[in-house]
This record gives structure tokens, sequence and C-alpha cells, in this order.
């Protein structure tokens, strides 16, 4: 076959099409597996069904989360826990959809350099983790963590009612008054005798209200990241939870 | 949606689409018109100029 | 007035996009100063030089050029547009060196904990999508933007379409990999693997992307040729596919326009799959159906032979880009994810072994009745070795996501070490292979400076290899056992611990390996830049008799 001729203008106009023809046969083709795959979740019961206990992160607590993700704990820490025998004795009962419901973006992670945080809430001090954050190797001689020191300057969250408002528009239920008071609250989760802690608790049920092993009067990165820690896994109480519903 | 109803629509369809863009894709491939057009284009690389 | 024929007028584009910088560097002078956040402030600042830098670029190079735009033909041959491709050339090594020294830091880092050195900027999670996005994205994307558009040129017969857009999509694409990189280094992450960039990087890199497409898509429109080269179905399907992929997976809404955090829109198990829908096909169609658009133009033209079979491309290029796109939920064996779709996920995937190794065989047979050429041209070597692991990777990644294997492989080193059989192995060879081709072509050079450095470093990097992946896999079946391994009581037989501390030999020799991979680089580098510079070692002068090179004593093992 000869190459085209100029004064071939017709011929050459369908060949010009068929570069748009394979571009829109390639994304069709690409287009329909994910959205058989995906879109289903945002229907099916297993994955968009509540379970009880599963409330929006605190202030402190998101902001903690977001020094999570800031210092990319996920690479080395899944959040996941698989419904083997092994996982189920090490970290916990298996990790459920509803867990994760509200997290922006989620951290089930993809490697175990380190062990699974997904139920980390609850097992160790608040002093543990403030150790073991500052000096790995002081608590757990053969970690291979990076030391964290620097976690004890102040946390800038200033702002944090802007990061609720945020993921209330992407559909976290924060409400107005949560909102309004989202400086304040997460002043008053790191002081149980404050006259905050029990509104505080009342918005956010289970809440961990503590000082976390910080210094009073002064909020550091460390204290949010460890009030993260310790509700990892401890909202849904797995005593009254039913597991055959919720199973797929 | 159920379990049951969105694991059948996705396997089905799953199934049927993949045949049908295979046949599709191999009777271009084989179609006997197109082995000239397909010879010209794999010596595309060797021209030189 | 009356036009001479020395006069010179700025072109449209050139006024355009001239205003646009401008206005751009103004929007972003604005926004470093209102910033929240001290990264925000100091990307801005950077989009802002940036912008600044593109005027001048653009002032000085209307100063340069003569009145009339560059011919299509000179001489009834097409004027290949080869600048931005020879930049692009050289950014793809540059940063190829970067992310392997990036990786022998983190690798080290997993070895010895106390090379984290203590600070945040060096951190193994700050590092780590330093290393991923400079490998991946910097190296690998560089050589898929300058191999397409060389490829592109050639096999359409015709100049790069646009004047200015080439060079924007090459500039603006290294501009992408530098705030996402500073970024990394500041702790900007949305926290999705191998997306880690936030939302203006996103947007930024969205905006090169459509160029990247429009410029593509219009040269097929000028081609000269009536059939499109299949390895342009390849680059068309990864370009297609890496847009759809790119802006679902980072839809986000940051939380100001003046700070540099988000929230990914998507939240819990939609975006775990989403993220691997994304992640899975960012294999699929940056790492794999790009390089082998490489494949399919870079080892017939080096071979001297066309394709083993055309149509065998053809059903592989549909059967692949089909099926890799449904693989992702493999990723998420035995998470909250619905069953249905991780059998799905699987069932794709043992089935990708097919268009696969139809596609390996198809590559590996070109060179049937040329078998010789293996002994004496080591950068058809390097091709023909990447389709080998191409070949291994492919069979070792439906194995891993069969769900029983995936239950004892999955969060271990198994999975580092199969992602750089194919990394090492696959992409790197294959773009190794390529930019040996490539720089003497571009550069008008008759060959690269030494085949004998390139033996050196084939055999120095392929010993990298070997170490890496051995190692990693000892290191990640002895883990993923360990985890589950119970005593006679029924108690778990080790803690956490212990299996971290079990790792530690494996880490070392899978950091020793990453180093030799890198040595390998630098030889790599030298030996282009000579090429470059127009000289010839010694040695390639006249080919020895029979056409056999003497491979580097001691590390050729007898054939």
């Amino acid at each position: 076959m000869a190459t085209a001729q100029p004064g071939l203008w017709k011929r050459h106009e369908i060949l010009e099409k068929n570069s748009i023809l394979l571009l829109i046969c390639a994304l069709l083709v690409v287009a329909v597996g994910g959205l058989v795959e995906i879109t289903p979740l945002f229907y099916l019961k297993s994955t968009v069904e509540t379970v009880e206990g599963v409330r929006p992160y605190t202030p402190l607590e998101l902001a903690g989360r977001n020094i999570y993700v800031r210092e990319g704990c996920y690479l080395c820490h899944s959040q996941m826990i698989r419904p083997m025998r092994d996982e189920i004795e090490r970290y916990g009962h298996f990790s459920l959809a509803a867990e994760s419901m509200y997290d922006h973006p989620f951290q089930w992670g993809s490697k175990r350099t380190g062990p699974d945080l997904a139920r980390v809430g609850g097992k160790y001090s608040d002093q543990w983790h403030r150790e073991h954050l500052k000096d790995p190797r002081a608590v757990v001689p053969a970690s291979i963590m990076p030391a964290y020191a620097f976690l004890e300057r102040p946390l800038d969250a200033d702002a944090i009612a802007d990061d609720l408002k945020a993921n209330r528009a992407l559909g976290v239920p924060y409400s107005d008054e949560m909102i309004a008071l989202a400086r304040s609250d997460l002043s008053a989760q790191l002081d149980p005798d404050g006259p905050g802690a029990a509104d505080l608790q009342r918005r956010y049920p289970g809440a961990n209200v503590r000082d976390f092993g910080g210094d009073k009067g002064r909020v550091a990165e460390i204290d949010a990241l460890i009030a993260y820690l310790q509700v990892l896994g401890t909202m849904v109480d797995f005593k009254i939870y039913e597991d055959k519903k919720n199973l797929r | 949606m159920t379990y049951e109803s969105a694991a059948a629509f996705a396997q089905t369809s799953g199934l049927l689409y993949f045949v049908g863009i295979f046949v599709a894709v191999a009777v271009y491939a084989f179609w006997p018109r197109n082995r000239a057009r397909f010879d010209a284009a794999a010596h595309l690389p060797l021209i030189e100029d | 007035m009356a036009a001479t024929p020395s006069s010179k007028y700025m072109t449209e584009g050139e006024a355009g996009l001239g205003i646009v910088l401008l206005v751009g560097a103004l929007v972003c002078a604005l926004a470093s100063a209102r910033a929240v956040d001290t990264p925000f402030s100091v990307h801005m600042a950077v989009f802002a030089l940036a912008a600044v830098a593109g005027i001048g670029a653009l002032l000085k190079r209307y100063e340069g050029r003569p009145a009339e735009a560059p011919p299509q033909e000179i001489d009834g041959k097409p004027n290949y547009n080869l600048g931005p491709i020879k930049v692009a050339a050289v950014a793809a090594m540059g940063w190829g060196i970067a992310g392997f020294l990036v990786g022998c830091i983190i690798a080290f880092q997993l070895w010895a904990p106390s090379l984290n050195l203590g600070l945040e900027y060096t951190t193994f999670g700050r590092l780590r999508p330093l290393h991923t996005s400079a490998v991946i994205f910097a190296f690998g994307g560089n050589v898929l933007i300058g191999t397409s558009l060389y490829v592109v040129q050639r096999t359409c017969r015709t100049r790069l379409a646009g004047d200015l857009a080439p060079w924007f999509v090459v500039l603006g694409y290294n501009l992408f990999i530098v705030i996402a990189g500073t970024g990394y280094l500041m702790g900007v992450t949305q926290s999705k693997e191998y997306a880690e960039p936030e939302w203006y990087a996103d947007l930024w890199l969205t905006i090169v992307w459509v160029a990247y497409l429009l410029v593509f898509l219009a040269t097929l429109w000028k081609r000269k040729e009536p059939h499109i080269f299949v390895a342009n179905w390849f680059y068309l399907g990864f370009i297609v596919t890496i847009a759809m992929l790119h802006i679902v997976n980072n839809l986000a809404l940051p939380v100001t326009v003046f700070g540099s955090k988000s929230y990914p829109i998507f939240a819990g198990v939609q975006d775990a799959l989403i993220q691997w829908w994304y992640g899975h096909n960012a294999v699929g169609f940056f790492l794999t159906a790009g390089f082998l658009a490489i494949m399919y133009y870079f080892v017939p033209k080096r071979a001297e032979r066309p394709i083993y079979s055309y149509r065998l491309s053809i059903i592989h290029f549909w059967a692949l880009i089909f099926m890799y796109i449904w693989a992702g939920p493999h990723h998420l064996h035995y998470t909250a994810l619905p069953d249905w779709a991780q059998t799905l996920g699987m069932t794709f995937s043992i089935m990708l072994w097919m268009p696969s190794w139809g596609g390996m065989i198809n590559g590996l047979m070109t060179l049937s009745g040329a078998w010789d050429k293996l002994r004496t041209d080591p950068i058809l070597r390097f091709m023909v070795v990447s389709l080998a692991f191409y070949g291994m990777a492919t069979f070792e990644g439906p194995m891993m996501s069969i769900k029983a294997v995936n239950s004892l492989s999955h969060y271990t080193d198994w999975t580092i070490g199969h992602v750089h059989s194919g990394a090492l192995g696959w992409v790197a060879y294959i773009s190794f292979g390529a930019l040996y081709c490539l720089v003497p072509w571009l550069w008008n050079r008759r060959e690269v400076y030494s085949l004998k450095l390139v033996e050196w470093h084939f055999w120095v990097s392929t010993l990298g290899i070997v170490l890496y992946i051995s190692s990693m896999w000892v290191a990640g079946i002895m883990q993923g056992l360990m985890w589950r391994a119970y005593n006679s009581l029924g108690f778990l037989e080790y803690s956490f611990v212990e299996t971290v501390e079990a790792m530690q030999p494996y880490y070392l020799v899978r950091a020793l390996g990453g180093v030799l991979f890198l040595i390998g680089g630098l030889i790599m580098a030298y030996n282009l830049a000579m090429t470059i510079a127009g000289k010839t070692a010694a040695d390639s002068e006249p080919r020895p008799a029979g056409g056999t090179l003497p491979g580097p004593a001691g590390l050729a093992p007898a054939e």
C-alpha cells in the first residue's frame, strides 16, 4: 500500500479519523472494567452500611491522622486485619469496611515492615508510644523504625475547623456545632478536668480525654498522633457486634 | 443491590464482554484483506530516511 | 506595512504562551505570598520562577530563531523535531541515577535505621515516595515521553506536531517531577501509593498530560503512512488510560486554595478500590503498555528485522488493555472489599498471563534467525533480557494474585521482590536498551561511545538484580511463614519484632544488589555523556574479527 498522496485528501481524512476511533475504542475498553468493579461499591450493603460506634474523628485525632499521612506511616504499617487465624490472634478482630468509612484517604497500606496498626488503640500506654516514637530502639531494641523526636514541635492546628469543613463536604457527618467548636475541642481533649471535656465526649462518644503524656498548656504534634493511634480500632465494640451480619 | 445480584451481574457481563471483544479482535487481526496492510506496517520501523 | 523577507513576528503560540506564563507567574507569586503553609508557599514560588524562566526562554528562542517556521521537510525527507526528545533523554538518565540512589539509601535505612539521621526530611516515610516517583515517573516517564515523541515521528514519517507544545510537554512534565519530589521531602503527600502528589501538582500534571495527548494525536493526524504502527497504539493506550486513572484517583477537595492539604473525595473501601484500580493500572499502562511500545519499535529496529507477528501484536494490544484494567482488586485480597470483586480481580489477573506471554514471545521471536546478535550486541541483549524478566514477572504476578498464594505473600517483601523483578529487569532494562539506541540517533553518532562499557553495565546490573530479587524472595516467604507459625502449644511462634530481626541480613544483600544496579547506571551515564560529546572509545573503533566483543574478564560467564 503506497503512501497517501496529497491529492487523495478524502482518503486521508478517513485515516485521520482512525486515530480518534482507536482512542475511543481503547478508552471504552478500559473504562468498562473499572465501572463494573467500582460502581457497586457505592450501593452494596456490606460496603456502605454503618456499624454502631463508628464516629468521625475528633479534631485532635484528625490532626494526628494528618501527621500519620504526612510522615508516610502507611508505607510500613497496614491498617487492615485479614480474617485469618494468625492475624486475628496477633492483631484482633478482622477489619470491617465501616471502620474506615470516614477515612479520607484510606490507610489500609500494602506492606508490613512493621506490625498492623488497625487495632493498636489501647494496646500500649501513652507513655510507651511517646518513648517509642521519640526513639524506637529505646523500647524495642530490634526495631528498624525511624526516630520521630521532631514531632515534639507545636501542632499547627489553628485552622482545624477548615479540615472538618472539607471532610463534611465529602460526606463525613460533622455537625455545625462540631465545626464551630473544632479548635476548642482540640484543646479540650487534652484536658480531662477542663470545662469542655464532657461536651466533647457528648459530641464524640467514646473519645479518649487525657493529656496523652504531653506537657500541659501546649499541644505538640506527637500528642495528636498518639491520640489518633489510641483510637484506632477501638470504635466498634465487638462484644455486641454480630459477625454474620456483615460478612463479605 | 444485594451481594448475589452484584456478583451475578459482574461475572456474567464480564464474561460476555470479554468473549465478545476477543472474537472481534481476532477476526480483525486474521481478516485476509488486512494481511497486506499489516505486512506493510510491520516494516515501518525499518524504513530509513 | 510591506513585509520584507527578513522581518520576524512572534507567532500566535509564542505570544499566547508568553501571556499565559506572565499571568501564571503573577497568580503563583500571589498564592505564594498568601500561602497558609510553608510547602505551598515554596511550591508556588517554584511555579512562579518556572513561569518567569519560561518567558525568558521564549524571548531567547525568539531572538535566536529564523523568521520562518522550521520546514516540515528538507530535501523531501521529514525534518524531525529532536530538541525536546534530547532533553527528555538526558532528564531520564539524570532522574534514573537520582532514583536508584534514593532507593539504595532507603534500602540501607531498613538495614541500619540510624541512617534515617533523625531528620524529618530523611526518614524512610518521606524518602520512599521520592524513590518510587523518581524511578517510575521521572526516569520511566521521561523515557516514555522521549521515545514516544521519537517513535511517532519516525513511524508516521512526519515532523512532530506543534512548535512550542512538545517543549511545554517535556519541560512541564519535569517541573511536575520537581514539585512532586520536593513535596515528599517536606511531607506533602496524599498517601495514595504512586499518586502521592497533592492537588495542585495533580492539576498541573493534568494540563501537561492533555498537551501530551494532543501533540501525539496531532502528529498521528498529519502522518504520511497509511497505517498507524502498533507501537503508537500502545503509546496512545498508555496516554489515554493514564489520563483517566490520574483524574479519577486524584479527585480531592483542598482545605483551602492557599494550602497544600486536600482530602480525597472517596473514603474507606471505595477509596481503597479506586486507589488500587489506579495503582495496578499504573503498572499495566505506565510500566507495561508504554514500555511494550518501546519494545515494538526498538527491538525490530536494533535486530534489523520486522516484528515476528504483526497480527499477534494487535491481539496483544487489545487483550492486554482489556484485561489489565480488571486486575486491581488482587491488591485487596481478604480485605473488607467484597469477595466477588476480589475473585474478579484474581480471575483477570490469571488470564493476563496469556497476553503478557504472547507479547513476550512476539518480541523474543523477532530475533529468530538472528540469535547470534545477542552475543555480539550488548544493547540488543539488554532488550532481550528485559523480555525474559517481563515473562518472569508476568508469570509471578498472576501466581501471586491467587488468593491462597496472596494470603502468604501479601504485606511481605515478596511483593517488593516481585515489583523489582519487573521494574529493574523489565522496565529499566528495556529503557536502557532504548536509551543506548536513541542517544546516538539523536546526536547523530554512529554508535555509543563504548560497547564494552555497555557490556560492563549489563553484567554489573544483572548481578545486582539477581541479588535483589533472590534476597527478597527468601525474606518475603520467610516473613510470611513466620507470621503464621504456631508452636506445639497452639500459640503464635514469633513476636512481630522477631520477624523484623530475621530480615536484617536479607535487607543488606538487597541494598548491595541495589548498589550494583546504581553502579551500572553510573557507567551508563558516563557512556552516554561521552557519546553526546562525540567521543569514540578505542575499543569500539573496528569491530574485532568475527564480530564478537570481548566481555569483561571475570564477569562474563562462559556462554
